[in-house]
């Protein structure tokens, strides 16, 4: 009951959103109802969640055997709650946005983003792969008019470049995946312990494995990245909300997802032995890119692609301590990137800047913006007393406990390029001197919203324990 | 009254057009076609209830008992074409309407109807009929009737177009006599039933061979089987709106389904598909034509050509499953003739609504400009019907596409799974040219009121495409009553 109200409030809401475009007040207030309805709705199911149970829904069947059904696991339940709880802050935050930048087709946006968050939802809760298929594609189509909403020919390319990449991976490789699986389990529900446990060995085994990993487009694997930065041409708070949590994140969840309940941790770990090569490779080289990019959110995109690829990394050891880990960096990382995306969109609207090289003394004008931009950036690289610190530990004690050295040395390395990509923007904003002309902060409902997730990155240190239950109980 | 349900099925719409033409009245004349529309969906709902209830309907026409007199004989699969086209025909009448009294001078107008009733009859004689040569006679009652139903097109070129699908129609249903007229010398019989039973012991025989490859081109023809489509795109982009809807969602279905029923029930299944490389053949043409002419659409300025286009690409996947002869396969293939059916029909009948408020004749990607805008129903229904298109999940594309991806993988044709997964990639690039053009191209400064097509039409258009996602979910209509017919068919190939 309260599963179908959660896929069904955002869906309402982008339709009384859309009725009410002529009042902008109403219109706002609608979209924060829903997203603290929302949040309450999801948060009252986590009691059950950690109890043992799995609130379930299931609608008609499309084929035989294969109906839409919703199953809520500890990993979705986190998930959700991310989603929906970041909804409420993003909303905060857009309202100063959009209305500091002047930007037009404000009701469209607001919809849309409704429209995404259902859609993230219904991928958390998919109790089977062909749901969460279903919901995958239909976030990949409502989020298209959020990255093109500027309309001009950087839009347009721009959503090309994300449509056609994130599409064509899964259409060409996640949908075969998909039926291969139906073909040889005989189900496509997620199932604990996993389906295809003896039914596929040897290469069939890796190559299926590739076609999930190339096939879930959203967790940006290398060399299906670049639709990532391509996104960035949307306005920041799309950025922040789609493009470091809910559409990104639902990339990772689905491939933790596939690897423990398709595959199962008992999976021959032969067939997973080529990923962390890849995952290896995205985290370095997208560092190094991130290194060298002086445009702001593009150096944040790339730090996005990265730091997915912790995640893939993480699940593809199958051991149990780095699954945990891989759980708790989809929920780490989101708070720590929304707080960056965030603080870059305030810069944006309080100064007009976009390149990292314009930074300089902004940290004097901005306190409140750059200390969280710090904390959230801490979070990035790992260290206490940030979110980011947690997750790391148990990605290296899983591959410790995996017995796997390129792993570790691949997060060592990682670590200092983190530090080297963030650190130099905050010794710029706070201890280079300021030059133009003089500005103050953001609106404030930017920074309260941008404070709020520096509070939660730190929080989620010292209070780690709901993410570490949720996370435990998968592996 | 029940038990002529088979003989009404056809012969409604067969006395509407003799009757619309008496009465010279446009108003009586969509009256009547609606009528008889709404009437044959009702027909044929209620034949396949019965034959899904009590099996096959065998009606002796005139009480001539079979075979020698014609026999109409109603099973899983021509139940379903049957409910398959006069669900179109009864979305495309009440929209015609507007869509008639727009694009055709008045004199004629009742002309159009009476065309429209004969196509119709004509296209639900050939999948009810059980009789060779009968089939032939409704044929070529469809065909001449679309002929003129697409010369009656605007644009000087729909004449030429109409003549250049008549002398390739023609020639395709000459073929096809041939090939019945080469049975009818070896077995003396014209009833399918009959014909099978004899063909068992001659399959083989030279004449027989000649049969089938006659009766393959030539329906090849009609159905515009790569590369024997050179017909289509032409005829699509130039007839009138309802026309095209109403051809691009029936009539290469039907034509489909007359080589299903040959392939499957009348020749010896083992002998085609063990002796003769059939399955390679058409699984070669097939994909060859989900790639060739997705690629070709992807190219074109018009925009009902590139939806015709589309639909030579989309018969691909329709015979697709006759190359992988197994349920799954099978059931996509069939499956596809509704779904398809339903996502081009709401694409032109849409399309239509455009092409009226745009006063051009053709529908160019300018004309779309700004079209999110300007009819933003008509611009959603194009999306959704466009994504069904695609074959994306929710939709009655996907449904079509998850059953052959299946039915490739089961017999272990990969390549052909890369194939179906190119092809909708490729149809991505085709829909969002059009997406793109309706909702970030700005609208030119004098056409940028917001006009809706009128209620008519838009209301025909949005259900269909609201079916694309009905059927996207709710599969009970569009996969039970397919997976019927496959399973019927194959049971005949045992």
């Amino acid at each position: 009951m309260i599963v179908a109200l959660c896929l069904l409030l955002p869906v309402a809401a982008a339709a009384w959103l859309a009725l009410c475009h002529r009042r902008p007040n109403l219109r706002e207030a609608v979209s924060l109802a829903a997203a603290a309805g929302l949040f309450a709705c999801v948060a009252s199911l986590s009691g059950e969640v950690l109890r043992g149970g799995r609130p379930a829904l299931v609608l008609g069947e499309i084929f035989p055997g294969l109906p839409v059904a919703f199953v809520l696991e500890p990993l979705g339940l986190m998930f959700a709650l991310i989603a929906s709880g970041l909804w409420f802050v993003s909303i905060v935050y857009s309202i100063g946005y959009l209305r500091g930048n002047g930007e037009r087709h404000q009701t469209r946006f607001f919809a849309c983003f409704a429209l995404a968050i259902a859609a993230a939802i219904g991928v958390a809760f998919a109790g089977n792969l062909l749901t969460l298929y279903l919901f995958y594609e239909a976030l990949t189509l409502v989020t298209w008019p959020l990255v093109t909403h500027h309309g001009d020919d950087a839009a347009r390319r721009g959503g090309r470049v994300y449509l056609g990449l994130l599409v064509a991976s899964s259409m060409l490789f996640l949908l075969p995946a998909m039926a291969i699986t139906w073909w040889l389990g005989g189900t496509l529900d997620f199932t604990p312990g996993g389906i295809l446990g003896g039914k596929v060995s040897g290469g069939a085994a890796a190559g299926l494995v590739a076609l999930y990993a190339f096939g879930i487009g959203k967790a940006a694997l290398m060399p299906l990245h670049r639709w990532l930065p391509a996104a960035m041409v949307a306005p920041t708070p799309v950025s922040a909300l789609l493009h470091a949590v809910a559409v990104v994140k639902a990339g990772v969840f689905s491939i933790v997802k596939v690897v423990v309940y398709v595959f199962g941790l008992d999976f021959e770990p032969a067939a997973f032995a080529w990923l962390p090569w890849v995952a290896g490779f995205t985290i370095l080289a997208a560092s190094v890119v991130a290194l060298r990019a002086d445009n702001l959110k593009r150096r944040l995109a790339y730090s996005t692609v990265s730091q997915l690829s912790y995640v893939v990394l993480a699940a593809a050891l199958l051991a149990p301590l780095s699954i945990v880990g891989a759980a708790l960096h989809i929920a780490a990382h989101a708070v720590g990137k929304i707080t960056l995306f965030f603080a870059a969109g305030a810069v944006y609207t309080a100064a007009r800047k976009t390149l990292v090289s314009e930074l300089d003394g902004l940290g004097r004008r901005m306190p409140w913006t750059f200390a969280a931009f710090g904390i959230g950036a801490l979070s990035m690289i790992g260290l206490p007393p940030a979110a980011g610190f947690v997750s790391k530990w148990f990605m290296v004690s899983g591959a410790i406990e995996a017995q796997h050295w390129m792993a570790l040395a691949v997060i060592a390395a990682s670590t200092l390029l983190n530090a080297g990509y963030f650190l130099p923007i905050v010794y710029r904003a706070f201890f280079r001197p300021a030059g133009g002309e003089m500005h103050g902060e953001a609106p404030w409902t930017m920074v309260a919203a941008l404070v709020f997730t520096a509070a939660l990155t730190v929080a989620m240190f010292f209070w780690a324990d709901l993410p570490l239950a949720l996370a435990r109980s998968l592996a | 009254m029940l038990e002529h349900l088979p003989a009404l099925q056809v012969v409604l719409p067969l006395v509407a057009a003799p009757l619309i033409v008496l009465a010279r009245s446009t108003r009586f004349a969509w009256l009547a076609t609606t009528v008889v529309s709404y009437a044959c969906l009702v027909c044929a709902a209620l034949l396949a209830s019965r034959v899904a209830d009590g099996g096959a309907i065998s009606y002796a026409l005139g009480n001539w008992p079979p075979p020698w007199g014609i026999e109409y004989r109603v099973d899983a699969l021509s139940a379903f074409v049957l409910v398959a086209v006069s669900l179109t025909a009864s979305f495309v009448a009440p929209y015609a309407q507007r869509s008639i009294a727009a694009e055709i001078e008045p004199d004629r107008q009742y002309l159009m109807y009476a065309m429209y009733c004969l196509c119709l009859a004509g296209l639900l004689g050939m999948a009810i009929t059980g009789d060779a040569f009968n089939l032939f006679v409704f044929l070529e009652i469809s065909s001449l009737a679309s002929y003129v139903l697409i010369a009656l097109g605007r644009r000087r070129q729909a004449l030429f177009a109409a003549y250049q699908y008549m002398l390739l129609g023609t020639v395709g249903a000459t073929f096809y006599v041939i090939g019945v007229g080469l049975l009818y010398l070896v077995t003396g019989t014209l009833n399918f039933a009959d014909l099978a039973e004899r063909l068992r012991m001659v399959q083989d025989l030279r004449p027989v061979l000649a049969a089938l490859a006659f009766i393959t081109v030539g329906m090849g023809l009609k159905f515009a089987l790569f590369p024997l489509h050179q017909w289509l795109p032409n005829a699509y982009a130039f007839a009138p709106s309802m026309a095209t809807a109403f051809l691009a969602a029936t009539a290469t279905k039907v034509s489909v389904y007359v080589l299903l029923r040959y392939y499957f029930t009348v020749f010896d299944p083992a002998a085609l598909f063990e002796r003769l490389p059939t399955r390679e053949i058409f699984l070669l043409l097939s994909v060859a034509a989900m790639v060739v002419a997705s690629l070709a659409a992807v190219y074109q300025r018009d925009v009902k050509r590139l939806f015709a286009w589309s639909s030579v690409a989309q018969v691909g996947y329709i015979t697709l499953g006759i190359g992988l002869e197994n349920q799954a396969g099978l059931t996509g293939s069939i499956t596809h003739l509704l779904n398809h059916g339903v996502t081009k029909g709401a694409i032109f009948l849409l399309l239509g609504g455009v092409a009226l408020r745009a006063g051009a004749g053709a529908v160019t990607m300018e004309t779309l400009a700004g079209l999110g805008r300007r009819m933003p129903l008509t611009a959603l229904g194009l999306v959704v019907a466009g994504l069904s298109l695609i074959g994306l999940p929710g939709t009655a594309g996907f449904v079509t596409k998850w059953y052959l991806i299946v039915g490739a993988l089961e017999r272990g044709a990969w390549w052909v799974v890369a194939a179906i997964a190119a092809s909708s990639l490729i149809a991505v690039a085709y829909v969002w040219r059009v997406v793109e053009a309706a909702y970030l191209r700005e609208a030119p400064a004098p056409a940028a009121a917001r006009r809706e097509a009128p209620a008519g039409m838009l209301a025909a258009g949005l259900a269909m495409a609201g079916l694309c996602v009905y059927f996207g979910f709710f599969t009970s209509i569009n996969v039970e009553g397919a997976h019927a017919a496959a399973a019927l068919l194959l049971r005949g190939a045992q």
